[in-house]
């Protein structure tokens, strides 16, 4: 569960959000939602701890189990680990036979969840934008989270590479209870996959039901 | 040639440097440093020039002056933009620190050629000792961080979601690169010093796509850049930093053109 209380985040003078509450149970899947500076991402940096908050409190199970998956990275033409080897980079190194093993069956399932085993050895660099995106989803799993943030992920991708990539982290929802914080601009897949979305407006945040959120929240 | 005792310092000092700089140019092309690199090769010349002016040794002045800017620039902004800016800044100054040195010392101007060029005669017992140690332990260093290295120069953001202090590594992996720098310069030379710490570790990422196989690689082409280059420098009496950086340019070319053909196939 990630329960925030009266958190409040500053640069300077300049307010982001300011004694904001909410509640997050474990395996719910739920939309963050709210205009482009209203504080999404910042809290996402607060909660991995990339970022100090101001005050307030935030109690959550396991702090560094967290599953990052952003919509832009610096992958170039040139970028040369192939879809594999980018996975491998998240995992913990260890010379204990049995946990190398193990990592590999890991790797190895979610390769084949993700539908990236045919692909493995393409150079990251030379994958779809949506084979990307599904290798970032890849990577962040390797190191099993128990919380999972998708930053803007589906943002410049074609619709149906958008359902996919959805389709298969809803599954990691239901069937691994995965909790998943959906972080968006995009009203129909909100509709589509989650049913209470957090809204960032005026400097703080509100919890609704994804059928009240109306085009001009976003814009 | 291994009869003559120059020869068999020099070669045992070269595949050091080269083992060291084909480790570290991986990492330098995966950070996108570069650029920097180059510059700390020139701040390398400035402090060897330094070294001389106030007697103590070149290889002391350069890991000095390029340790304290190494760390400086960890400590300027991230934004890489405003970084290029001031880094070609900075360098200039130290170019011409380092000419300033140099007219104020004593020495001959072909001691400033040995600097900036590089040379295979100059090196002595005791240096090779000494550089030795300094490879082994950035060897070292890089053996103790790989895993979190290798994450933060291949993936910085996922690196830093996965919560690893990429700030220290930062500022671990600007040390190593200082010492590579000034341990390279003893043979290439300071003005393309730089060869060898990028040249290689680009050339591998047109050819393979692991990071142990992009090691492999790079130390590999590194290595053959040195050996080459020392045979034939002492087979011809022609400068060994021209055959070196001949052979890093053409492997790259080469490189290049491998992964254009196997993109259009």
């Amino acid at each position: 569960m990630i329960e925030v209380k009266n958190l409040t985040k500053s640069f300077g003078k300049q307010v982001v959000f300011k004694d904001i509450n909410f509640k997050i149970a474990d395996g719910e899947f739920v939309s963050i939602v709210g205009r482009n500076g209203a504080g999404k991402t910042t809290l996402v940096k607060i909660l991995m701890g990339l970022e100090k908050k101001t005050s307030g409190e935030i109690v959550m199970g396991h702090k560094n189990q967290i599953g990052y998956v952003p919509q832009f990275r610096n992958i170039d033409l040139d970028y040369p680990l192939n879809i594999e080897q980018f996975m491998r980079l998240n995992l913990k190194f260890t010379l204990n036979p049995q946990k190398r093993r193990h990592d590999s069956e890991e790797v190895e399932r979610i390769l084949q969840q993700t539908n990236l085993s045919e692909i493995r050895d393409r150079p990251l660099g030379l994958a779809s934008g949506g084979e990307k995106q599904k290798a970032y989803l890849a990577q962040a799993l390797v190191n099993r989270p128990e919380i999972l943030i998708l930053d803007e992920s589906t943002a410049s991708l074609d619709v149906d590479v958008k359902i996919q990539l959805m389709d298969l982290v809803s599954e990691l929802n239901k069937k691994h209870g995965l909790t998943v914080l959906f972080i968006t601009h995009d009203s129909e897949l909100t509709k589509r996959y989650t049913k209470r979305a957090l809204l960032f407006e005026n400097k703080s945040v509100e919890s609704i039901d994804v059928n009240q959120i109306a085009e001009d929240m976003f814009e | 040639m291994f009869e003559y005792e120059f020869m068999r310092e020099a070669f045992i000092a070269s595949t050091f440097i080269a083992i060291t700089a084909g480790i570290v140019g991986v990492f330098v092309v995966s950070r996108n440093m570069s650029f920097l690199s180059h510059t700390l090769s020139e701040i390398g010349f400035a402090g060897a020039a330094f070294g001389i002016l106030v007697g103590i040794s070149p290889l002391a002045g350069m890991i000095l002056f390029t340790l304290i800017s190494s760390i400086a620039v960890g400590s300027l902004s991230t934004e890489s933009s405003r970084r290029e800016a001031s880094i070609s800044a900075i360098s200039s100054l130290f170019i011409g620190l380092g000419i300033l040195f140099l007219s104020l010392s004593s020495e001959s101007s072909s001691y400033a050629t040995n600097i900036l060029f590089g040379s295979i005669v100059g090196i002595s017992a005791k240096e090779v000792t000494q550089l030795m140690f300094l490879a082994i332990f950035v060897i070292v260093v890089f053996i103790i961080s790989y895993k979190p290295l290798t994450f933060d120069s291949f993936d910085h953001i996922g690196a830093q979601a996965s919560g690893l202090n990429t700030r220290l590594l930062s500022v671990v992996f600007l040390i190593t690169l200082a010492l590579s720098v000034s341990i390279g310069a003893q043979i290439v030379g300071s003005l393309l010093v730089f060869v060898l710490l990028t040249l290689p570790g680009a050339t591998a990422r047109y050819l393979v796509h692991s990071v142990p196989k992009l090691l492999m690689i790079s130390v590999g082409l590194s290595l053959a850049g040195v050996w080459l280059g020392l045979y034939l420098a002492f087979v011809t009496n022609w400068p060994v930093t021209f055959f070196i950086s001949a052979f890093e340019v053409i492997a790259y070319f080469l490189g290049l053109s491998y992964k254009n053909w196997k993109l259009s196939h």
